[in-house]
């Protein structure tokens, strides 16, 4: 029962990291119509370039997330621009998985050279302290990054609901020709949406560092999480990766904890196929496809 | 005359490929021949569902770690004596990837597109979580080995390259005979617009389940002669994302549902692929250099180039009959070349389509 428990406060912190990874990529599906298998790499991206920023310049990974999601912007707007724009309409779904896998790898590869293959991880000061609460261990570290990904989920929340911008996103995720007709830029649209589907991948990567060891062949397991949540959810649908994050990484957290570590990876799997089986658009999948 | 034309060409190509050991190749060319024709039978399998019937699966590397794994296995329970045996079970390695196929087909086709890729890329981590976990099966990350064939030397690469181009006279001749026959029009119909297809009545649960578990046992079928030709089979390389995505990059450079597409794109880019490994060696710019010969063909050739070529042949063809009869026919309309959805309408199809010209 105590391991059970103990897996569950595991799960729900962890859960809010996977999150904010899962709705970059929802979000860029809902706008693109994109299923971006870069995310992954993008994640460990960012994720190196905090522990850069820790390593050279002594910034403390959390202080660094405005740096790096403003970088990471620039870099999602110029994948879009160079990779992403020039493919035909009517292939586009099919060509963009294998696009994105290829930044993957080229991303992966950058990776490589830049800072070898070794296994890198960021240790602050306060990595390892932690608190027991009624005989619970809740690590600091666990407890601020789920914080802080409720926060840049809150706002992504505000800036689609509150903003001009988030009208046009979501006014381009329900029906891109009228978007266009009332006058929604939708190239601009996907570009920002890219660049901002990257910057939660920033904010998420460095959060990661905190908390995983990472080298640039992580971004294998992330995506092959990241599409199970984000498809659980139901594509395009952020509430729903916010539910496909609690499911898969509670799920995993307690039979990691319960039955054994090695069995964890397949549990979501085993999800996710038994949920598709039943609704193949994922939970909160429309037919529409892809409401936020 | 162009009826033959087709199966005489695959013909003489299997032919010349059959000849090729006999010209008394360096080891390190049959080999490199050995691994491009792996490649060659699996984009041939991979065309079936992924070309014809537009569902890009991604997991097909499952079902070559499948093969591997099965011939592994059979052979720690048998004794290896004359050699031959690991290619006489094939078929029933094939036989079986292909009733594991059908189940897993029937619930993963139940999405479309995107999503059905994505369902079979978590496929394949399943698959290599199971090979590792799988201790007592698969050996886990130590591996299984296998014994090793008792053919001479000189000659060892042969018999895996004869029987990998018998796989790839079977993988041609079943795209080949798909294409000229009701089969290969009920794919054409599901990948176009799979409910309409439902509406006209064609068998669409039928022919995207045949697709798949022929296509997946001609994988497992590769699978199998790899375990064998490599005598260890460790989970990493079994069950290897990256040889899915080497499958689907060369039916796509090569051009999808054509028939010499995915050999074309195997030829092409697996010896391409052995060049720049052994130029930039193990540093992690070969990542880089494969990364970008694969956005360079995306942006540049999204139709690969068997169709492309098509395009530009009829264009030129079409140009040529425009300029002997300039009185008839819309010039505009003759030389656009349609869109090929890979039935390609023959010359004298066509005529009557765009207003004759005799």
């Amino acid at each position: 029962m105590h391991a059970l428990i103990q897996g569950l406060i595991l799960g729900v912190l962890t859960a809010g990291v996977y999150a904010l990874m899962a709705s970059g990529q929802t979000l860029i599906f809902g706008i693109m119509k994109v299923v971006n298998l870069a995310q992954g790499a993008l994640v460990i991206l960012g994720a190196y370039l905090s522990y850069q920023l820790f390593t050279s310049f002594g910034i403390d990974p959390f202080l660094a997330i405005p740096i790096t999601t403003v970088m990471m912007f620039g870099v999602g707007m110029v994948i879009e621009l160079v990779f992403l724009r020039p493919l035909r309409r009517e292939d586009r779904s099919e060509l963009s998985l294998l696009v994105t896998f290829a930044i993957a790898l080229l991303l992966e590869g950058i990776m490589s050279v830049s800072w070898s293959t070794s296994v890198r991880s960021i240790n602050t000061s306060y990595a390892n302290s932690s608190w027991t609460v009624f005989g619970y261990q809740v690590t600091l570290v666990r407890l601020w990054a789920f914080l802080l990904s409720l926060a840049a989920l809150g706002m992504l929340f505000l800036l689609l609901n509150r903003t001009r911008f988030g009208r046009a996103v979501r006014a381009s995720v329900q029906n891109p020709e009228s978007a266009r007709l009332l006058g929604v830029e939708s190239s601009r649209v996907s570009a920002i949406g890219f660049g901002i589907g990257a910057a939660t991948a920033a904010a998420a990567g460095s959060v990661y560092g905190l908390l995983y060891p990472f080298n640039s062949g992580s971004h294998y397991d992330l995506i092959s999480r990241l599409l199970s949540i984000v498809l659980l959810g139901g594509l395009g649908s952020i509430g729903g990766a916010v539910v496909g994050a609690l499911v898969v990484s509670v799920s995993s957290a307690v039979v990691a904890a319960t039955v054994s570590p090695i069995w964890s990876e397949m549990t979501f799997f085993v999800i996710l196929l038994l949920v598709l089986l039943v609704r193949p658009r994922g939970l909160f999948g429309t037919t529409a496809r892809g409401a936020i | 005359m162009s009826r033959l034309a087709g199966p005489l060409r695959g013909g003489l190509f299997i032919v010349i490929l059959a000849a090729m050991p006999s010209f008394d190749l360096a080891h390190w060319v049959l080999n490199m021949l050995v691994f491009t024709l792996m490649y060659a039978v699996m984009s041939s399998a991979w065309n079936l569902t992924g070309g014809f019937a537009g569902y890009p699966s991604l997991g097909h590397a499952a079902f070559f770690g499948l093969g591997a794994y099965t011939e592994g296995l059979w052979f720690q329970h048998h004794s290896i004596h004359s050699g031959y045996e690991p290619f006489l079970i094939l078929p029933l390695v094939g036989l079986l990837a292909a009733l594991v196929g059908v189940p897993i087909a029937a619930i993963a086709m139940r999405t479309r597109a995107d999503v059905f890729a994505i369902v079979t890329i978590t496929l394949l981590f399943v698959a290599q979580t199971l090979a590792f976990n799988l201790r007592t099966l698969t050996g886990g990350a130590q591996g299984l080995s296998m014994t090793a064939p008792p053919f001479s030397l000189r000659t060892f690469e042969r018999p895996f390259y004869y029987v990998l181009v018998l796989l790839l006279a079977v993988a041609m001749g079943i795209t080949w005979a798909s294409m000229r026959s009701k089969v290969g029009l009920s794919l054409a119909a599901v990948r176009a617009d799979e409910d309409k297809a439902v509406g006209i009545g064609v068998h669409v649960v039928g022919v995207k389940l045949m697709s798949f578990a022929v296509s997946v046992g001609l994988t497992a079928m590769v699978g199998g002669v790899w375990a064998y030709y490599e005598g260890f089979i460790y989970p990493q390389f079994a069950v290897d994302p990256l040889v899915t995505i080497a499958i689907v990059l060369m039916t796509f450079l090569g051009g999808r549902a054509t028939l010499w597409g995915p050999v074309l794109g195997a030829f092409i880019l697996e010896l391409a692929q052995q060049y720049l490994a052994y130029d930039l060696g193990g540093s992690q710019f070969y990542l880089i250099a494969y990364a970008a010969v694969f956005l360079v063909v995306m942006l540049l050739l999204p139709r690969g180039i068997v169709p492309s070529l098509q395009d530009r042949l009829r264009q030129r063809r079409r140009r040529h009959l425009v300029d002997a009869n300039p009185s008839d026919g819309d010039a505009d309309a003759l030389g656009r070349p349609e869109v090929s959805q890979g039935i390609v309408l023959s010359r004298a199809q066509m005529v009557p389509l765009v207003g004759g010209t005799s």
